[in-house]
């Protein structure tokens, strides 16, 4: 038996995704996305995008997220429900092992993207959910009145910590160093907050637990002193981490786990490219992924001119 | 099959005293991965064979989120003669779901 060779099949349905299905159909490309749950990736948990261009008003994620799929499937192309579980980047014709059958492909594009990092302390994962969570705008209801804390410096941290002042009665701001490495249009809403409160040069180095998490141990980083801080909920947003254990003995990956691609997208495998969060690159946005999309897709072009 | 919701009133009758299995979700409006799985179980729920599904607004029915300890949403649980299987929360793919019913053998 022999299963449809598509032009190409995009792993991953978020936003660098269906740009890049948009314009890989429009040019006249068999074009499959494989998506693992539902369109948007991370940015369909974020409510209101503020920095996408062309909406005054903010924009949500999600919304956006099935704007996209709908626009990229009105040129023809389709999307596969599944969890892609192995795949074969070599040679002409690329194979992709699925929980819903094999796949062939001329080309295949990742835009797998990244997922929040983990603090990696002892006990965390049992405490998912039991006091500790990586997304405030998903979670952040849970803890509406209590006390919590967010890990963490950037922008995330920083978005975080102000939805969680809105919903609980206090935000603490932990953060290994002296300064956050946020963006400056967030320093003046979280100085303005009253309840949140930085602990600077501090880092979580330990969980007190009575059946959900009641406390962390914290540790300075310059002093190396402990101290308890008492509270009902932890937001770690530590930075991201990226997609790639399928990929990882095939393509190169650079020290934090990103593809290895330029502006071009290309991989270090002729006809496979990595777009969005996945890719290295030095700014992770919406506006970024989707540019990334467009840019793939005239490589594509190229590289499929080439196989003829 | 449909989706469904279903409250504190008529969680027995229309969950507990079911004659075949029900799938509950246990969601909230304000829950942003909740929102990215509604489709997921609105394309499985017209599979052939695909037991009901019956979601809970927890801020609603604040009752039957904590007579079932549901503290994360979504969190989804199998009821069948009026007990669950194991809870699966906050499913990162359908393929889970789909090894999560299978394992229950639904």
């Amino acid at each position: 038996m022999t299963e449809k060779l598509w032009d190409v099949v995009i792993v991953g349905g978020g936003p660098a995704g269906y740009s890049a299905a948009l314009y890989a159909v429009r040019a006249g490309y068999s074009t499959l996305v494989v998506e693992m749950l539902s369109p948007g990736g991370q940015m369909a948990t974020t409510n209101a995008i503020e920095n996408y261009p062309g909406f005054v008003e903010s924009v949500d994620g999600f919304e956006l997220a099935m704007t996209m799929q709908q626009q990229a499937e009105k040129f023809g192309s389709e999307t596969l429900y599944a969890q892609v579980t192995a795949v074969q980047l070599a040679g002409p014709e690329k194979h992709l092992t699925t929980t819903e059958g094999e796949l062939r492909a001329k080309a295949v594009i990742f835009a797998t993207g990244a997922d929040p990092r983990p603090l990696g302390l002892a006990g965390e994962d049992g405490l998912r959910g039991r006091g500790v969570a990586y997304c405030a705008t998903c979670d952040g209801g849970f803890y509406r009145g209590k006390t919590v804390a967010v890990a963490g410096g950037g922008n995330s941290a920083a978005e975080d910590a102000l939805t969680l002042s809105k919903l609980c009665e206090k935000v603490y701001l932990i953060h290994r160093r002296d300064t956050l490495s946020a963006t400056r249009s967030y320093l003046k809403p979280l100085e303005k907050a009253e309840n949140i409160e930085f602990l600077w040069n501090k880092q979580v180095t330990g969980f007190e637990v009575d059946g959900t998490l009641t406390g962390l141990t914290l540790t300075d980083t310059r002093t190396g002193e402990e101290s308890h801080l008492p509270v009902n909920g932890l937001f770690v947003a530590i930075g991201r981490q990226p997609n790639t254990w399928l990929v990882k003995d095939q393509l190169e990956l650079d020290r934090q786990g990103y593809i290895v691609a330029d502006e071009s997208c290309r991989t270090s495998q002729p006809g496979v490219f990595a777009i969005g969060d996945v890719r290295t690159k030095p700014l992770r946005q919406v506006v970024t992924a989707v540019a990334d999309g467009a840019t793939a897709s005239k490589y594509l072009e190229e590289y499929l001119n080439g196989l003829d | 099959m449909a989706m469904f919701s279903v409250t504190t009133q008529d969680f027995d009758k229309t969950v507990l005293e079911a004659s075949a299995p029900v799938l509950v979700e246990f969601t909230a409006p304000w829950c942003g991965y909740c929102r990215r799985l509604a489709p997921v179980l609105q394309r499985m729920s017209a599979d052939e064979g695909m037991l009901p599904i019956a979601a809970v607004n927890i801020d609603e029915e604040p009752a039957l989120a904590e007579r079932f300890k549901v503290d994360t949403i979504p969190t989804l649980l199998v009821f069948r003669g009026g007990s669950h299987g194991p809870a699966l929360v906050a499913p990162a793919t359908a393929a889970q779901i789909k090894e999560w019913l299978a394992s229950q053998e639904v």
